[in-house]
């Protein structure tokens, strides 16, 4: 779904990733680890297409990101960035609807189909009864949950998420990632978000790619788990 | 669209009506209402008040319908693409930016000798406003890729707004009398000034205005949740900026090319509409700006007429209010 072919991330003389190659499998749920300022925000922009590799040629599903066209790429990819979304008079549901873009005509009509899908979305993440609320009366994790469902209702086979369990409390963050796991195995998607939660992302995901600068390592959970990388890098555990 | 959305835009669409009558009866010599539809339907009516009517009144109440609903929806545009519940045309400098051009062609031309011909006077009052407007736009969208804090933004454009009205005043020192008084009389912003062959020009450009930013509903939909959001929803940005620019450019520049700078009907007026129809959704806000900066332009202008006052003064007075009442509430509007 998502492949990284030789790519090198950075702004101006500043490497942050070199040389990496890597991919993401369909119906997989990836964690995104790093220390802060490693890129971890910066590969997700550029898998996005928001961004651009220094060199090397992102693939998502098997086309080359950079000769896609922004519609193209809305439909092959979802993205939960850190934006605060929190305006009034505009509800949960007309959040969603915006994630319809990329199917509706010039000015947006929602068909049958598209309100339907919208609330197959609020169903999903259990926010169903939020519907006609604005999220500047909600909370971090219901709003996350919304932002989540905006990107279903966009229906990519990719979704990204930029530290989307980031304010929210411990139980919430496991909510958040099951939630993600879900709709990795049930529905196929392949889901890559970044992370410094490690105890979430070592409980709930199948892979987890940690920035070893410049490198970036790929590996199940458990042989992450044996390999020491973690401790290593976040200095946990003592040797 | 809900039914209480639909009956509040029957409701403005009649409001605009009645006030579009009373703008006609209103003025230094009251006609009756009789008087008026006789001489809008060719009825018995004597040559002097079928002139009032037609030849004055009935274009002044046009100018006020589209100089409405232009700086209007203009203001929601820039709003939404600066995220700033505080931008709009004035404030952001926008206007000043086209007081500036239409400064440097009407005070500036005759300093070097060059005369027009009136349609030559009247093309380049509106290229020379619009060019204005288009460098401080440009100036504006520039500081703002940087800036995120909406009130330095703000603050900027204020700058940039004293700073052009320093040039123009050295420029009116610097300028015949003649040359000087059209100016004064520009800058306070004036409806009636437009004449017929004037507005055979204007009106084309702020009806293509109008149609672009309708064509533009999408994009300022998908702007609401920011830039990165709407780019991954399939919006091409650069293109989407472009035509929102040109559109403010249009609606703004040609407003204040042809009756001078008029404050605060661009902010306040799109955020009447959001309190009025509860939504922030283009589709109905950007026909209710439109249709609400009209009804508010013709209000302002019956009121000048009543007090004999400049219709800048006036709208100040109304938008104000607004403006005060939007920053104490302070909630996300955008």
């Amino acid at each position: 779904m998502i492949t990284l072919d030789n790519i090198s991330l950075g702004y101006g003389p500043r490497i942050l990733l070199d040389n990496v190659s890597a991919s993401f499998g369909q119906g997989t749920l990836t964690a995104l680890l790093g220390r802060n300022g490693t890129g971890k925000s910066t590969l997700l922009r550029a898998i996005s297409t928001l961004g651009r590799p220094l060199s090397g040629t992102i693939r998502l599903c098997g086309d080359s990101a950079a000769t896609l066209s922004p519609m193209q790429t809305a439909r092959r990819i979802s993205f939960v960035t850190t934006d605060k979304v929190r305006i009034s008079n505009l509800t949960c549901e007309d959040v969603i609807a915006l994630g319809r873009a990329p199917y509706t005509n010039w000015i947006g009509r929602m068909q049958e189909t598209d309100r339907r899908i919208v609330n197959d979305a609020l169903e999903t993440v259990g926010m169903y009864d939020f519907a006609r609320k604005t999220m500047d009366t909600m909370s971090d994790g219901e709003c996350q949950r919304i932002m989540i469902a905006r990107a279903l209702a966009q229906q990519t086979p990719v979704i990204l998420l930029d530290e989307p369990t980031a304010f929210l409390d411990l139980p919430t963050r496991y909510e958040v990632c099951r939630l993600l796991r879900r709709l990795a195995h049930d529905d196929g998607k392949t889901i890559l978000f970044s992370t410094h939660d490690l105890d979430t992302a070592f409980s709930e995901c199948d892979t987890i790619a940690l920035i070893d600068p410049p490198h970036l390592i790929v590996l199940p959970v458990g042989e992450m788990r044996r390999s020491g990388h973690i401790e290593r890098l976040f200095g946990i555990g003592g040797e | 669209m809900v039914r209480r959305t639909k009956i509040l835009f029957a409701v403005i669409g009649l409001l605009i009506a009645v006030l579009f009558v009373i703008d006609l009866a209103a003025g230094s010599a009251a006609i009756p209402l009789g008087k008026i539809f006789a001489a809008l339907t060719g009825g018995e009516c004597d040559l002097a008040t079928r002139n009032i009517v037609l030849k004055i009144r009935l274009i002044k109440a046009v100018v006020a319908v589209l100089a409405g609903a232009a700086l209007a929806s203009s203001g929601l545009q820039m709003q939404t693409l600066f995220r700033n519940p505080l931008a709009g045309p004035y404030v952001l400098g926008v206007s000043s930016g086209a007081s500036l051009g239409v400064a440097l062609f009407l005070l500036g031309a005759p300093l070097l000798g060059i005369s027009f011909s009136p349609a030559m006077q009247m093309i380049g009052t509106a290229g020379a406003a619009w060019i204005g407007a288009g460098a401080i736009l440009i100036l504006i969208m520039a500081f703002s890729r940087r800036i995120k804090d909406i009130m330095v933004i703000l603050i900027l454009g204020m700058m940039i707004g004293s700073a052009i009205s320093a040039v123009v005043e050295i420029l009116q020192y610097l300028a015949s009398e003649n040359a000087l008084k059209s100016f004064v009389v520009w800058t306070m912003g004036s409806l009636g000034d437009i004449t017929a062959s004037q507005l055979q020009f204007v009106a084309p450009i702020i009806l293509a205005g109008l149609s672009l930013s309708v064509a533009l509903i999408k994009p300022l939909n998908l702007l609401l949740l920011g830039e990165n959001y709407a780019r991954t929803m399939g919006l091409d940005i650069a293109r989407s900026r472009k035509m929102l620019f040109a559109t403010t450019v249009l609606l703004a520049g040609t407003v204040t090319a042809f009756c001078g700078p008029i404050g605060f009907i661009g902010l306040a007026v799109p955020h009447l509409a959001r309190i009025i129809f509860a939504s922030a959704d283009h589709r109905i806000l950007v026909p209710a700006s439109m249709l609400t900066g009209a009804a508010m332009m013709l209000l302002c202008d019956i009121v000048s007429k009543m007090l004999t006052l400049p219709v800048n003064t006036v709208t100040a007075l109304a938008g104000i209010p607004v403006v005060i009442f939007v920053v104490i509430r302070n909630r996300n509007i955008i």
